[in-house]
């Protein structure tokens, strides 16, 4: 996984609160088996007319925000289904930080696995940085994870909270996988323990 | 014990599955039962296969076809749609590489991996139990710790049987007193999150309680967690009892003999201590739920049967009169209409919300002795073969064949358009799912949510219409 440490780039503003799964990526968009090249039909249907041509009106399709690597965004961003392919989309596309006031809580552990930064940041902090973003593409946004903080064009810092852990592995672009095989023998001592009082549980075999 | 503090049936299943807690308290939980599909799991596999490693528990493991598949009788001559097969064989080779139990196709098992968790015994009270699919949360109906989980964490799962979490809030939601006649599960469910919306579970594992859930079957109590989704929440859980115990009791994969005695023995000190702390509770009075269905694009967006199409000039609130007009506009309602008049052109019966056995008898139960409304066309779609068959040897195909339903093959059908069953643009179905998002059911299709009964009720009646006119 690609380390996150700090990203200035173009912010897209995108106001919107529930922004599904579903509209992020379609699901006849999900019978891919690989995990890049969804950028394409990010937003699709916010971002296609029927014809598949561009919606002008829509931000992604408009200079500066074509090269947007922060996406701002309203509550609930990410709700519904668990498809990583949301995640997938907007990494392929260029975006590596979503900032909102509230996350759903799959797609926000999704965001991690993929080295994206969902950031959680109260609505009218959203809302001036939304403004931030309009101002187009000299008005570049900071994001330290190092220092926690979100920087704006002014220079004003906003600090943001994250978990030690999300935050370790997101900085040194960490597996999850690696890092919880260190635990084997834990995870050993575990299935003695539950084979013992669990007995229960029957194999699928 | 003397000095432990009461705890949620939540606190315990999790406590039971801690391998270990790291310094920040995230905590490495045991996954007890992994179920698989083929759309998030290719990337998956692949990844194991790069990295070298192996499937830790393949006898925890479950593999199953049902989101690309389609539903039509002439399904045993393969998939057409070239995408869709890649992904169905991507699975068949993953599971024979990495020696993953599986139910095939054509297998009388096979079915909406929701539905055949619970229906295998695989699902078990107790259990933690993670499936790449955000409504995993139905397993929960067990008293099971059930959750969706992304494509990484597949792979994680897959990799060391394990993931790394950090616990979540408890959430209390009491349905107090006896539902209505004509209400159903899917009832309960719909008005629940009508009152806490679609965040208001964020963070937390519902815990269902009262007398309105105690009330309800098993399926009944699968429709409610399966949804918990919908109200933000991760996972649903209800405490499991006798009703419980009776449906494990002799499924295949369950527990049987002296060992299902221990295992009941158990699962009977599972229920919320008494004391036992909710950071947010949540009362609901049974006897007000009146037949629901939704009217906007997400599940918050519903309202009884009886009410008229909400009006955006009264929202006080301009950026939910804004959301709320963008509903109207993509639903082409308008401020004032009855639900009850609005036309439909499609139902869909089925999915992991209402494809079990249950609710193929409440929809057959209003079709019987009434016929499809003309230019309706109204599916049925058993959540597995199991169901299928049982329903044939009730003989409810034949009361909705003559009814003129179809009656098809198992999978997740018009549930997500990603398979050949799906709306055209400006359709407008009445479905027994679970998600009415814009496009869910196919692009530009139009979606309201209720239970069988009143699918069945507006199949035959070409609008949307209250079930107890059909007693």
């Amino acid at each position: 996984m690609q380390p996150f440490t700090t990203l200035t780039g173009i912010a897209a503003p995108l106001p919107l609160a529930n922004v599904d799964t579903d509209k992020i990526i379609p699901a006849r968009f999900l019978k891919t088996i690989k995990r890049t090249g969804l950028g394409v039909h990010l937003f699709d249907t916010l971002r296609y007319d029927e014809t598949g041509a561009e919606r002008p009106e829509f931000v992604l399709n408009r200079e500066p925000y074509r090269h947007a690597e922060i996406l701002i965004a309203h509550e609930n961003f990410g709700c519904g289904s668990s498809r990583e392919h949301a995640p997938w989309a907007l990494l392929d596309f260029g975006i590596r930080c979503v900032i909102a006031p509230d996350f759903a809580d799959i797609f926000h552990g999704n965001c991690f696995k993929n080295g994206i930064l969902p950031i959680r940041l109260p609505r009218e902090i959203c809302d001036a940085l939304i403004e931030d973003a309009r101002l187009g593409g000299n008005a570049r946004i900071t994001v330290d994870l190092q220092r926690q903080v979100v920087v704006r064009p002014s220079g004003e810092e906003i600090p943001f909270q994250i978990d030690d852990f999300r935050r370790h592995s997101l900085l040194e672009g960490l597996d999850d996988i690696g890092q919880t095989l260190q635990h084997a023998p834990s995870i050993d001592a575990y299935e003695q323990r539950q084979t013992a009082d669990h007995s229960w549980v029957p194999a699928i075999v | 014990m003397a000095g432990t503090p009461p705890r949620t049936l939540f606190d315990k299943v999790w406590d039971s599955h801690v391998v270990e807690t790291l310094p920040d308290g995230t905590c490495l939980l045991y996954i007890d039962r992994h179920l698989v599909h083929e759309v998030t799991s290719p990337q998956a596999f692949e990844g194991l296969r790069m990295a070298g490693r192996k499937v830790r528990r393949p006898d925890a493991t479950l593999a199953v076809v049902d989101h690309n598949i389609a539903t039509s009788s002439d399904r045993a001559a393969g998939i057409a749609e070239p995408e869709s097969r890649l992904q169905v064989e991507t699975l068949e080779q993953n599971v024979a590489a990495f020696g993953v139990p599986y139910f095939p196709i054509l297998d009388a098992r096979q079915g909406i991996v929701h539905i055949i968790g619970p229906e295998q015994g695989i699902s078990l009270p107790a259990t933690t139990i993670v499936c790449g699919d955000s409504h995993t949360s139905t397993h929960g109906a067990l008293g099971a710790l059930a959750f969706g989980i992304g494509t990484s964490e597949v792979e994680h799962v897959l990799a060391t049987q394990t993931l790394l979490q950090k616990p979540a809030k408890n959430m209390l939601v009491r349905v107090d007193g006896k539902l209505p006649l004509g209400c159903t599960a899917k009832d309960i469910v719909l008005a629940i999150i009508g009152t806490i919306g679609t965040a208001g579970g964020t963070g937390h594992v519902i815990e269902y309680a009262g007398e309105a859930i105690r009330a309800l079957d098993m399926a009944g109590r699968m429709t409610v967690c399966n949804m918990s989704i919908e109200a933000g929440a991760r996972a649903g859980m209800i405490a499991p009892d006798e009703t419980t115990f009776a449906y494990v009791r002799g499924k295949p994969y369950a527990p049987k003999g002296e060992a299902l005695e221990r295992a009941i023995a158990y699962w009977r000190t599972l229920p919320s201590d008494e004391g036992a702390h909710y950071d947010k509770t949540v009362i609901i009075d049974a006897a007000a739920i009146a037949p629901m269905v939704t009217w906007g694009t997400n599940p918050e967006a519903v309202l009884p049967i009886t009410a008229t199409v909400p009006d955006p000039a009264a929202e006080p609130d301009v950026e939910k009169r804004a959301r709320m007009q963008r509903m109207l506009d993509y639903m082409a309602l308008t401020p004032g209409q009855k639900l009850s008049d609005v036309p439909i052109d499609v139902v869909f019966i089925g999915s992991c919300t209402n494809g079990r056995i249950e609710d193929i008898r409440a929809a057959a139960k209003v079709a019987q002795g009434r016929h499809v409304a003309d230019g309706v066309r109204a599916l049925v779609v058993p959540g597995s073969g199991i169901v299928k068959q049982q329903a044939e040897a009730e003989g409810l195909d034949r009361i909705l064949l003559d009814a003129g339903f179809e009656w098809r093959e198992a999978g997740c059908s018009m549930c997500l358009g990603m398979n050949p069953d799906k709306l055209t643009p400006g359709q407008r179905c009445a479905s027994t799912s679970n998600r009415n998002f814009e496009g869910r059911q196919g692009p530009g299709g139009r979606t309201h949510l209720l239970s069988p009964a009143m699918a069945a009720a507006a199949a035959v009646s070409g609008h949307l219409a209250d079930v107890r006119e059909f007693a």
